[in-house]
């Protein structure tokens, strides 16, 4: 019996606790319960919309008046050709936006990190965060612009050099489509992905330079055995990151340099929801699409954690 | 002590290929400007390199005679505006409340927040959700989505981490309350972090078409400046590719607009950004490198 009036003593002292602490919090309160509504009306109601996916929605008609339709939307999604053809252009551009988004940066940043005339780094490294900061619209834009076939530096190029006899319509054809999104995403994103590096490399201490230099390593050498083990952790995590994001590279690329001529390479599974969902009016289809993407999404970054976590006792989680 | 040739080998490798990154970055935006300055016939004639060869202001002048130039060119400052103030604010009082260790909801909304950049409904859901909301045909469309970034706000709340808790202390004991302690106190030292935020969130509103085309894509009054280069833009792409398609050729010919003018709309649509990011530079690359260790 005592025990029972001592814990509800305490279960009191605790509600009476905790209202005081809220009271003299009101101000961090106030300060932060409309941003947490905010947040939750526009991030996580539309995860609710999911349920979309397991009726035959109707727009307008109540949540309770939908006809649940199971696993439908998924079935027809996966008995369509189309959507095959869909996963492959997507997994092929993640895959190679992947690793070239990745080594790419990684190289600017050892070099960069090499040049000694201080000038020359700041004025490089300026430059190269430039394409970051334009729009994909107009970076599409340029990009058109200089492989077209009137006029681009390209072709004038590969003509002058006499690499090529005649000009090669890059935009038109299916087969250089996944090498121009993803070059186009390593000349944007290079220089602004090596900021990261860059200071990881800053923090590495120069002591160790001092060390390998007493040994007699070379530049070279002092690369490989003392930078690259030193930014390790940080390419690591990044790339963990990175692949977490795979199936969500999003499609702004792939909407504005693809057109109806290289459809069958450029379509991504962000594309198909955007055509068949929102444009024919399929919402259900539409979030079944979706859905598939953050599941597969949310697979890779477990995956991928627990293989790094396995192999190099890095992870994220 | 001789350098090894290693050494040299190296160098020439780093010099060699700062050279193709500055070049490779920069020629394609001299190519633009120049042909945005260049006579739209002569352009034709193709061979600009980085100079005009029969320069030109008449370009720049048609722009605005476009339909949609002028609206979209207010539309995108008036979200630009709107939308870094509408974000700093509610990023920094967010952090400011998270960078409170005695703050008794901290854990909870700390985690609820960083969900966030995980999983997203995806496209349709958000879309029903605008039209649910009577979003869709206003500007709110263009500020309320993208109001709170939990990147932004763990940007801005290490930095906070990082200022001295005494200071808050002594200011309480001064009978400050935490609203006035966060405007009169943290937000004036957080000069840095909101500087790189706001850079941030004003590239993000400035470079954004999408949500216009989406939400108010058939709403003239409420277009925005990457909207309009992206129509221009996209109209060149389909009448090059159909060219096989002869009997609307000449139609379509007549609908696209010269290259030198479509050069001019790119670089209208990109000054801006490239007066603003060399100064706020040295801000970014620390706000960059927070986010990322700390997130």
């Amino acid at each position: 019996m005592k025990t029972v009036t001592m814990n509800e003593k305490y279960a009191y002292k605790r509600t009476q606790h905790a209202w005081r602490a809220i009271h003299n919090q009101k101000y961090l309160y106030f300060m932060s319960i409309p941003f947490v509504i905010w947040v939750f009306v526009f991030q996580y109601l539309p995860l609710w919309g999911w349920t979309m996916a397991f009726q035959k929605y109707r727009p307008g008609v109540s949540f309770f008046k939908q006809k649940w339709v199971g696993l439908e939307h998924f079935r027809t999604l996966f008995q369509d050709a189309h959507f095959y053809l869909v996963l492959r252009n997507t997994l092929a551009m993640s895959l190679m936006g992947l690793v070239a988004g990745f080594i790419v940066p990684v190289l600017f940043a050892l070099l960069l990190n090499e040049v000694r005339v201080q000038i020359m780094k700041r004025f490089v490294q300026t430059v190269s965060y430039l394409p970051h900061f334009v729009s994909w619209v107009v970076a599409a834009g340029i990009i058109t612009k200089m492989l077209s076939t009137d006029g681009g530096v390209v072709n004038d190029l590969l003509l002058g050099l006499h690499i090529i006899d005649r000009p090669i319509q890059f935009m038109a054809q299916g087969n250089w489509f996944w090498g121009i999104v993803t070059s186009a995403d390593v000349w944007k994103e290079t220089g602004w992905s090596a900021i990261i590096y860059l200071a990881a490399i800053a923090g590495i201490g120069p002591e160790l330079y001092e060390a390998a230099r007493v040994d007699g390593a070379s530049r070279l050498r002092q690369m490989w055995h003392v930078t690259l083990p030193g930014i390790r952790p940080t390419i690591i995590i990044l790339l963990i990151m990175s692949i977490g994001h795979l199936l969500g590279t999003g499609f702004e690329k792939q909407f504005l340099l693809g057109n109806h001529m290289v459809i069958d390479y450029s379509e991504v599974l962000d594309l198909y929801a955007l055509n068949y969902g929102l444009g024919m009016g399929r919402y259900s289809f539409g979030t079944a699409i979706n859905i598939f993407n953050s599941v597969i999404s949310l697979i890779l970054l477990f995956a991928a954690n627990g293989i790094f976590k396995r192999f190099t006792n890095e992870s994220i989680m | 002590m001789a350098k090894p040739v290693q050494d040299h080998v190296l160098e020439v490798i780093v010099y060699l290929s700062m050279f193709a990154v500055t070049v490779l970055t920069l020629y394609p935006f001299l190519n633009v400007l120049a042909i945005s300055f260049n006579d739209s016939v002569d352009t034709v004639r193709g061979g600009i390199t980085i100079w005009p060869r029969q320069f030109t202001l008449k370009n720049y002048d048609l722009i605005f005679t476009f339909k949609g130039m002028i609206t979209g060119f207010k539309i995108s400052v008036l979200r630009t505006v709107i939308g870094t103030l509408a974000g700093l604010i509610s990023g920094s009082m967010l952090a400011f409340t998270l960078s409170r260790h005695d703050f008794s909801a901290r854990a909870f909304i700390s985690a609820f927040l960083a969900m966030t950049m995980y999983v997203s409904g995806g496209l349709i859901p958000g879309f029903i959700l605008m039209k649910d909301l009577h979003l869709i045909g206003t500007f709110a469309v263009y500020i309320l989505p993208g109001l709170v970034s939990a990147f932004n706000v763990f940007v801005i709340r290490s930095f906070i981490d990082g200022l001295p808790y005494a200071l808050q202390e002594s200011a309480k004991l001064d009978g400050a309350n935490d609203f006035t302690i966060f405007w009169r106190i943290i937000l004036p030292l957080c000069k840095p972090a909101l500087a790189t935020v706001a850079l941030f969130l004003a590239v993000g509103q400035w470079n954004s078409w999408f949500d216009t085309y989406l939400f108010n894509g058939s709403n003239e009054s409420l277009t925005t400046l990457q909207y309009e280069l992206m129509k221009i833009l996209q109209s060149t792409t389909t009448s090059a590719t159909n060219s096989q398609d002869s009997a609307n050729m000449a139609q379509r010919m007549a609908q696209v607009s010269p290259e030198s003018v479509k050069m001019a709309i790119t670089i209208i649509v990109t000054v801006p950004i490239l007066i603003v990011y060399p100064f706020l530079q040295k801000y970014f690359v620390k706000g960059m490198t927070l986010g990322a260790v700390k997130s």
